[in-house]
């Protein structure tokens, strides 16, 4: 699968990450409801590791769209709290 | 692929999914796509040279508050040698507060050029790929039924037009640190108007505004180590304990 870093870069993973991306995910999102900024940062950046450690950076020619795109790297609590819960990152 | 159901990513892709607008025709999609993809390489261009400009208002304002440090910083010693620590005091307030803004401002600084770094390096990769759209377009267009083409550029269209929402986000948010550093440069000035004196001995010992305010902004202990490190070397200097007026204060 290919996973984008938002203003970053795709990276190709094999599809055995899925599960643990998805929980990491979801766990960063439960963070931010509960309003919890040092686990919300602990899950985000393990996610974003994961995914540049694990991934190889997929080629400047090739158009592949994503397959799961994540956030940026340095997005913060705030933006995180507007995001999944209110106007967000990118207005819809 | 196995199922993707992380919240986070789900919302994000979405809304870049929403930014991709894609005509049905393929013909009339790279056109349209190519025409977007030259406006947001412009784009682009614009807000590397904004960064650039706001880094460099940035870097102005340090080198001279670290002149100001040092105006500071002689301003005291020629006080304390006067025996007015009360003014020696005024001025390494002062100085304190202007040495913590430039910690941040030089932050700062760092931060925008790594948002110049990263926007001038997603340039590039838009650019890659509208060429190798380009090629692509050109490649299929005289290998495939016209079926199979528009399956594939529309397709390849997607991937381009991924890239132009990313690299937009990325101009979005190298803006909102730009303004954000704007406002602070705007403050930065306010405090170089009123962070140095002209002519300390000039100020008497009265207390302004700008002086209370100092008092309750500066860690004092700093202030008191240094001010007691002077008095030292003063007293080093002139061989006897110095005589300090209001060095009690």
């Amino acid at each position: 699968m290919i996973v984008r870093i938002a203003t970053e870069g795709q990276y190709r993973l094999s599809d055995d990450h899925a599960e643990e991306l998805n929980r990491l995910d979801n766990a960063a999102v439960d963070a931010v409801e509960a309003g919890n900024e040092t686990t919300f940062r602990e899950v985000f950046d393990q996610m974003i590791e994961m995914v540049r450690r694990d991934g190889t950076l997929v080629d400047g020619d090739d158009l592949s769209s994503s397959d799961v795109i994540i956030p940026p790297s340095d997005l913060s609590m705030e933006e995180a709290q507007e995001e999944f819960s209110g106007e967000g990152l990118i207005p819809g | 692929m196995a199922g993707m159901s992380g919240r986070m990513s789900t919302v994000i892709k979405a809304k870049i999914s929403k930014l991709l607008d894609r005509a049905e025709d393929p013909a009339e999609t790279l056109d349209y796509s190519y025409q977007k993809q030259i406006e947001l390489l412009q784009n682009v261009k614009k807000g590397v040279a904004d960064v650039v400009t706001s880094k460099k208002r940035l870097q102005l304002q340090s080198n001279k508050l670290e002149q100001d440090v040092v105006k500071l910083d002689t301003q005291a010693r020629q006080a304390m040698s006067q025996g007015r620590e009360d003014l020696a005091r005024m001025a390494l307030e002062r100085k304190s507060l202007i040495q913590t803004e430039l910690q941040s401002l030089d932050q700062q600084v760092t931060e925008l050029e790594a948002q110049q770094e990263n926007l001038t390096e997603n340039e590039k990769k838009l650019r890659r790929k509208i060429e190798a759209f380009r090629t692509k377009k050109e490649v299929v267009k005289a290998q495939y039924s016209a079926a199979e083409a528009q399956v594939q550029i529309s397709e390849a269209a997607t991937g381009v037009g991924e890239e132009m929402a990313d690299v937009g986000l990325a101009m979005q948010r190298a803006v909102d640190k730009t303004e954000e550093m704007r406002a602070r440069g705007a403050a930065v000035e306010e405090l170089e108007r009123a962070g140095t004196f002209e002519d300390l001995t000039q100020l008497g010992s009265g207390e302004d505004e700008i002086d209370r305010e100092l008092k309750q902004l500066t860690t004092t202990s700093d202030v008191d180590a240094e001010l007691a490190k002077m008095r030292a070397e003063l007293g080093a200097g002139g061989g006897e304990q110095p005589a300090i007026e209001g060095g009690d204060k």
